[in-house]
């Protein structure tokens, strides 16, 4: 074996044997700084109204559910329940 | 719509309590955490003790959002300010940041100190399946998918907290205010609701 294909194989390993020292990326890919990073919510419009309730939003219309709060809201003002 | 908020009419608070004791039951909030509390202020000085309920305010530009170093708050279509538990370190930064300690932490642990952060979630859970025992079992109950409103405001017995749409709860209370001509006093009157009308005159040399 020649002193140069000695060098080359020495070489190799040392290039090899760095590898080790080399460091995966940790975070995920998608990371971005400032962003929530937890599992996406649903909204509440997306939910069937409760069965035994008197709520009559449409499933999927945010309208609507907002409508029903808004009353709901308003429930909160005696001003205006008083003498109904 | 606009953003979802509390509202809590100091004139009428008894600190009863009744609201505390809501959030706990309705959330079955663990030992040690208080999701709501009822602050005192010149407590016995006839004619000067106020009360006021206190929670997450749900900030528009929530100070614990900026500061948590692993980004776990996040704010819903309705303005309500979550967090998701499984990101969270528990670290304490956002109970540093928030000017009104809504965050809380579990001291029943094992370990003691600082388990993972527990707040308000304006009873509409949190990143779970709506309604799930998951859901239930991390963040509370979830009213707002049910189409109500938190049980603290509408538990409260002299509907001194009000909760919901920002813009709603504020005509009910600058209504409320005109009707017994006294609030409009308070800092800020002038700048939330423009000069008063009515009985509601501002107090003379009052900031408004």
């Amino acid at each position: 074996m020649s002193a140069r294909t000695v060098v080359a194989v020495l070489a190799a390993l040392g290039l090899a044997a760095l590898a080790g020292c080399g460091e995966r990326p940790q975070a995920e890919a998608t990371y971005k700084q400032g962003k929530y990073q937890g599992k996406p919510d649903t909204r509440p419009w997306d939910n069937a109204p409760l069965a035994y309730g008197n709520d009559k939003w449409t499933q999927g219309n945010k309208t609507t559910w907002e409508d029903e709060l808004k009353g709901r809201t308003l429930n909160q003002n005696e001003n205006t329940r008083i003498g109904q | 719509m606009a953003r979802m908020k509390f509202l809590c009419d100091a004139e009428r608070c008894i600190e009863c309590n009744g609201c505390v004791t809501a959030c706990k039951n309705e959330n079955e909030v663990p030992w040690g955490v208080n999701r709501r509390r009822v602050v005192t202020i010149n407590d016995g000085v006839i004619g000067a003790e106020k009360s006021i309920s206190v929670a997450c305010m749900h900030c528009s530009d929530a100070p614990c959002m900026a500061v948590c170093p692993v980004d776990c708050f996040y704010r819903t279509e309705d303005g309500v300010v979550l967090h998701d538990k499984d990101l969270c370190i528990g670290c304490g930064y956002c109970f540093y940041a928030c000017p009104f300690g809504a965050p809380q932490f579990p001291q029943a642990g094992a370990f003691g100190l600082r388990g993972k952060m527990d707040k308000c979630t304006f009873c509409s859970g949190g990143p779970e399946p709506d309604r799930s025992e998951a859901e239930f079992k991390k963040y509370g109950r979830n009213r707002l998918s049910e189409g109500k409103l938190p049980a603290c405001a509408e538990m409260c017995s002299t509907k001194a907290l009000l909760g919901g749409d920002g813009d709603v709860i504020a005509d009910i209370y600058r209504q409320r205010v005109t009707v017994r001509g006294k609030g409009s006093e308070v800092w800020g009157w002038g700048t939330a609701y423009g000069k008063p009308a009515g009985g509601a005159q501002p107090a003379a040399g009052s900031k408004s």
